[in-house]
């Protein structure tokens, strides 16, 4: 039997682009250069690992965003997923996290599936709790911040690097699981993959698709207010000296004037 | 006035500082009432009581340990249902964010990670964030159901408060799902006696520059006559030479202690992420156009290799 994956991926502004807010403190996303989230490529990473363990496999990349998150259902392709899924719909405009894992787990039901991967977190939101509460609203077991995985005999294994200890975990599909950066690099496109990906399949499903009520999504649906959003003001200039042979005694005497010894 | 929950992290009964922190946020939006679950829990009780816990519920049971996240989130909603509070507090760790969020789905509430403050407001707690690897400061708060809410380490005092503490017992019922993902084995981290990364007032860290694993000695020298937590950046723990686990930036450890002091560091974006909001920055690097230097409230352009053991010679002779 096929084993069904999903990948959720976010197309997030480019974190070394100069991000900001829009008027209505939603993430401003037409100064700003977009693209997948370098965390998700891990994400992908590990499914096309995956499926190719498996005798069987499909992988089904899944994004919530604009016309422009395209941009990451083709990057997830060229790598090597089978087909995409794009939820689109102008109501989702400044979607919280409650609102877009409503989103994601009625697209994934709706794709079916048999193991979801996540990134770790994304790199704009960084809040790094989607996986859970997908997990939650899915009602199937977590294997969260996993930095190795694998699955065998409708089981899925993987460490997970904690504060305090490292935990060996293990869940029976259907699971929802996420990787971090340390599950191992993800792979470059080859050209033979990117110009399969302008073949492959994109889904496009609104909310009428997924049965959600704009009212249950979208800035006022959202289930967080942001009140205000203001610039850090620029760090005033500090001393910078050139090590001549005293510079550690320097330094050590900035430290004891700041009373650090 | 209303109650306020707060779950408590703890290590077999030694309640860790954060979760002390966030005591002080919570007196400032109602009464702490405590949830600490586990082994040890209830010798929690006396240092939670004398940092403002009116009540401390207890649970403890194998579930807590065998099984990943879902029976504390069981436990936390079970606490939820019998004291209806004002709010939900938890700290910011990976696995405080992951019971938070899931209680925030079952209870139909908001959910706001990794507050850096936390204050009263009309409508309910206010929330402060750093956001965009610190550019930007926002101010918000859950607009539906009660509040839940993570709070970073090094986000307030840790303030004696001396409060009743009384010791309940929580009954758990754990759902259908508290046993889907087990532990299999546990090892746990073995203790370097310095500080925990994430809580500790100074941070050293050490990058691309420190060019090898038997240098960080090096590192490690300096942030001991500072009393100082060890840090990397990623290209330093992606070349081997320092363990995940003490990773500063984007994906790995978030820090904001007091002192920051960056070696052979260049200052990435991914980086910066991971260590903008500390108080007072110091930076050595040979490279007098390393990003990181925009940043530093004092910088020292040389080679780290005769700064470091100079500074350090230097710190250990004015602490005599």
């Amino acid at each position: 039997m096929s084993l069904r994956i999903v990948v959720c991926v976010k197309y997030v502004p480019d974190a070394t682009g100069d991000r900001h807010f829009a008027d209505d403190l939603t993430v401003d996303r037409d100064d700003v250069d977009g693209l997948l989230s370098e965390l998700d490529e891990y994400a992908v990473e590990q499914a096309l690992q995956i499926a190719d363990e498996a005798d069987d496999a499909e992988i089904t990349v899944l994004t919530v965003g604009p016309e422009d998150a395209k941009d990451a259902l083709r990057k997830a392709l060229s790598m090597g997923a089978d087909k995409a899924v794009h939820v689109e719909d102008d109501d989702l405009h400044g979607t919280d996290v409650m609102g877009t894992s409503l989103v994601l787990a009625k697209a994934i039901e709706k794709t079916g599936y048999d193991l979801v991967i996540c990134g770790m977190a994304s790199t704009d939101g960084v809040m790094g709790v989607l996986p859970a509460i997908l997990a939650e609203r899915l009602g199937v077991p977590q294997v969260t911040l996993l930095s190795e995985v694998s699955v065998e005999d409708g089981v899925v294994k993987g460490r997970r690097d904690g504060d305090a200890a490292t935990e060996q975990l293990e869940a029976s599909l259907p699971a929802v699981v996420s990787v971090t950066d340390q599950s191992g690099e993800a792979r470059y496109p080859s050209f033979k993959g990117i110009m399969a990906a302008k073949k492959k399949p994109v889904e496009s499903l609104d909310l009428d698709d997924l049965d959600i009520d704009a009212d249950e999504v979208g800035l006022e649906g959202a289930w967080t207010k942001v009140d205000s959003a203001a610039e850090r003001p620029a760090r005033t200039a500090g001393t910078i000296v050139k090590d001549e042979g005293e510079g550690g005694k320097q330094l050590a005497q900035f430290l004891a004037s700041q009373k650090f010894i | 006035m209303a109650e306020v929950l707060v779950y408590v992290d703890h290590v077999d009964g030694a309640v860790r500082k954060p979760t002390l922190e966030l005591l002080t946020l919570a007196r400032r939006v109602g009464e702490p009432v405590a949830v600490a679950l586990g082994p040890g829990a209830e010798a929690t009780a006396a240092t939670l009581a004398e940092h403002g816990a009116t009540r401390v519920l207890t649970a403890d049971a194998a579930e807590f340990a065998d099984y990943l996240v879902v029976p504390k989130v069981d436990a936390l909603q079970a606490a939820y249902e019998s004291v209806s509070p004002a709010a939900v507090l938890v700290p910011s760790s990976a696995e405080g964010k992951e019971i938070a969020a899931r209680l925030a789905v079952r209870i139909g509430s908001g959910i706001i990670t990794d507050a850096i403050d936390i204050e009263a407001g009309d409508e309910g707690p206010v929330a402060t964030q750093s956001v965009f690897a610190a550019a930007f400061t926002t101010k918000s708060r859950v607009s539906k159901g009660t509040p839940v809410i993570t709070v970073k380490p090094n986000s307030a005092p840790v303030e004696a408060a001396p409060a009743a503490g009384a010791v309940e017992a929580l009954a758990v019922s754990f759902s259908d799902k508290a046993t889907g993902t087990k532990v299999v084995s546990r090892t746990p981290r073995e203790s370097t006696g310095r500080p925990e990364l994430t809580e500790a007032a100074i941070v050293v860290s050490g990058g691309r520059g420190v060019n090898g694993a038997e240098n960080f000695a090096l590192i490690e020298g300096l942030a001991d006559s500072l009393g100082a937590a060890v840090g990397a950046s990623r290209a330093a723990v992606d070349a081997g030479w320092y363990p995940h686990t003490s990773q500063v930036g984007q994906t790995g450890k978030s820090v904001s202690p007091q002192l920051y002091v960056a070696t052979g560091i260049s200052g990435a974006i991914q980086h910066r992420a991971g260590m903008q909001t500390s108080k007072t920055i110091v930076a050595i690097n040979k490279d007098p156009e390393a990003p990181i230097f925009d940043l530093v409230d004092y910088g020292v352009v040389g080679d780290l290799f005769e700064v470091v053991p100079q500074l350090t010679d230097e710190i250990k002779s004015r602490k005599g």
